[in-house]
């Protein structure tokens, strides 16, 4: 673990970090305990809060870098109709392409990339809220369609990170069709005999866990992530009743069975290769021959064992 | 039917037929002035009706497609299918009646039919709960789909929600996962899957039923993301821009067979299904058995395969 993160992690995050080091982003508002975080101590904390252990949301290059040996490759992902129903609310649908593409110099809300985790090819594909709230349209649906393809070309496992909000408003019932859509590009790779791991990271909510999310052979997510079908206020209108503590929490939907495990973002890449490694029936990365009886973990909220 | 209710955008043609029964009722026989008054007025009232309906917004729509006198999951079982046998249960958890499913006999042919019932009366929609279903129903839906393919049976589905149930009991018990689970179940039948969206085709909780070899759609139902007062007060932050929301997000039959979303549109009589109710069943039924004939007896392989290669296609269309 050591290795990694002063040899690998640290030294792509500043390389992420460095472009955006303007005086005013030195320092980040931990949005949980109020506290203020030096990016430096940030960036090396793999963007979780110090003082209290919030998981501040991070997009596809900080994953790609914390997830992935170097040396990933990005999956093409082909070009889509753009604002195919011409649609213009306060704004044109275009003008809020053009504004999310500026702001996060991606595509869409989706990034898929092949690589390496811990030695291990997998396929790599990470949902960013940054862009449009993570929304799934037809951008989102076809970097799907092509990770799910590029986990078949390669005969390696597809790991997907969520993040959205839902569906993509602007494109209409087509952004509706992205959820059976995405559903078949996840049986593609099931039927391939291949894993399909899903981390749900905050938020994750609406369309997008109504489908491929909640389709993964095995559900991995982040302490206290927001993970739900309906919103949080449409709930409280309808029932008109406050929501419990906790609620659409990672813990919460850990406890009605939901989730495999809530791993701790320093460990998620080794729970994630552990786990892929023992489906595709590869030897261990760090083989340990014995572990104590104490340490090994039942599924829990606690994380992986920490046979280190 | 003439006790439906009159939708705002109907009330001209309204007032014309409330004037033409009070005619009527001061007509004595033989006095033709009147008798001549009342005809002109109801060739008036139908011209009113027909150019009323040929021309609906998509707002408008969402309203007839939510009109209280359309027929219910329960109207088209009585009128298309004998011996309807319902089944019950998750096998999980409980009964969901939101999502009612049986076999039956469409034309004479065995098939599991499954579809949103919203209720016709106060304690029938508190009793499906407005068609609104919990996990429980999906789950269910997806029990009897399994035991269709099981026994080659056809599945029919009516899709008639505004969406799935907002509750704290249905997102602890899976909500998202249930519908996934639904929509994944659908793409994976090797018997034929013929999908009717009958009145709202509301979100997520619609597709989980409509992921069909064929999808058939009433002419002036709607099938969108989000329903237009949803979509409204995110996007425009006043629910009163829900025409405009109607209109960009391009929800009615005719837009959906265009975006290659749907398959068939299915006409209504005029001036909406609500307002012949069984000339609208008798046409949704003879689109269903035509759908029905073109499938049925195909191989369950390439019956699944052409399902999700249609799927995988949604949105590819160049536009
Ligand atoms: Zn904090």
């Amino acid at each position: 673990m050591a290795n990694w993160l002063t040899d690998f992690v640290r030294p792509k995050i500043r390389a992420v970090l460095r472009r955006r080091e303007t005086p005013d982003n030195l320092w980040t508002k931990c949005p949980a305990c109020g506290q203020m975080i030096f990016h430096r101590e940030l960036a090396a904390n793999l963007f979780v809060c110090q003082h209290c252990s919030h998981h501040l949301r991070i997009g596809p290059t900080e994953r790609f870098a914390q997830l992935l040996d170097p040396g990933w490759v990005a999956v093409p992902v082909p070009a889509v109709a753009l604002d195919p129903l011409k649609f213009r609310d306060e704004k044109r649908y275009t003008d809020r392409l053009k504004e999310a593409k500026a702001k996060t110099h991606q595509e869409d809300a989706m990034a898929v990339v092949r690589g390496r985790m811990d030695e291990l090819p997998v396929v790599l594909a990470v949902q960013n809220f940054s862009f449009m709230g993570g929304s799934m349209g037809l951008a989102v649906g076809e970097a799907l369609v092509a990770a799910a393809r590029a986990a078949m070309a390669e005969r390696a496992p597809l790991v997907v990170l969520t993040a959205a909000g839902g569906a993509r408003m602007q494109e209409g019932t087509l952004s509706l069709m992205q959820m059976p859509r995405t559903t078949v590009a996840v049986q593609m790779v099931k039927e391939a005999g291949l894993p399909f791991v899903v981390v749900m990271t905050d938020p994750t909510t609406g369309g997008v866990t109504a489908s491929f999310a909640m389709l993964g052979d095995v559900h991995i997510s982040e302490p206290g992530a927001l993970i739900g079908f309906a919103g949080a206020r449409v709930i409280e209108q309808t029932i008109r009743e406050r929501l419990p503590e906790g609620f659409q929490r990672a813990e919460y939907l850990f406890d009605h069975g939901m989730l495999d495990m809530v791993v701790h973002r320093k460990d998620l890449k080794e729970t994630l290769g552990r786990v892929l490694r023992l489906l595709m029936g590869r030897d261990a990365r760090h083989p340990v021959s014995s572990r104590d009886a104490e340490d090994f973990d039942l599924p829990a909220i606690s994380g992986p064992a920490k046979a280190k | 039917m003439s006790l439906y209710t009159f939708l705002d955008f109907e009330k001209p043609i309204a007032e014309l037929e409330t004037k033409v029964k009070e005619l009527r009722a001061l007509m004595q026989p033989g006095d033709l002035s009147i008798e001549d008054e009342v005809a002109k007025l109801e060739a008036k009232a139908d011209q009113l009706l027909r150019q009323t309906y040929a021309r609906l917004s998509p707002w408008q729509k969402t309203q007839v497609a939510r009109h209280q006198g359309r027929p219910h999951f329960r109207d088209y079982v009585a009128r298309l299918v004998d011996d309807f046998t319902p089944l019950a249960g998750d096998r999980m958890f409980g009964e969901d009646a939101a999502i009612v499913g049986g076999l039956g006999r469409f034309r004479g042919r065995a098939v599991m039919v499954i579809g949103h019932e919203k209720g016709a009366d106060t304690e029938s929609r508190l009793r499906h709960n407005f068609g609104m279903a919990k996990p429980e129903g999906y789950r269910k839906a997806v029990r009897l789909m399994r035991l269709a393919e099981r026994f080659r049976l056809p599945v029919v589905t009516l899709v008639d929600t505004a969406g799935a149930y907002p509750g704290i009991g249905a997102e602890e018990r899976g909500q998202a996962e249930a519908i996934a689970r639904s929509t994944e179940c659908c793409l994976d039948l090797g018997v034929p899957v013929v999908a009717a969206i009958v009145g709202e085709g509301g979100s997520g909780g619609a597709v989980a039923l409509a992921a069909a070899n064929r999808v058939l759609m009433f002419e002036h139902a709607v099938y969108s993301v989000i329903s237009p007062e949803g979509c409204a007060s995110i996007l425009w932050h006043s629910a009163e821009k829900s025409q405009d929301a109607a209109s960009a997000m391009k929800l009615t039959a005719q837009d959906l067979q265009r975006l290659k979303v749907i398959d068939t549109i299915v006409a209504e009589p005029v001036g909406g299904a609500h307002r012949s109710p069984r000339e609208a069943m008798d046409t949704l039924g003879d689109s269903i058995g035509q759908a029905l004939n073109e499938l049925v007896g195909r191989d369950p392989m390439a019956l699944k395969r052409e399902r999700r290669e249609k799927f995988l296609e949604m949105g590819r269309v160049a536009i």
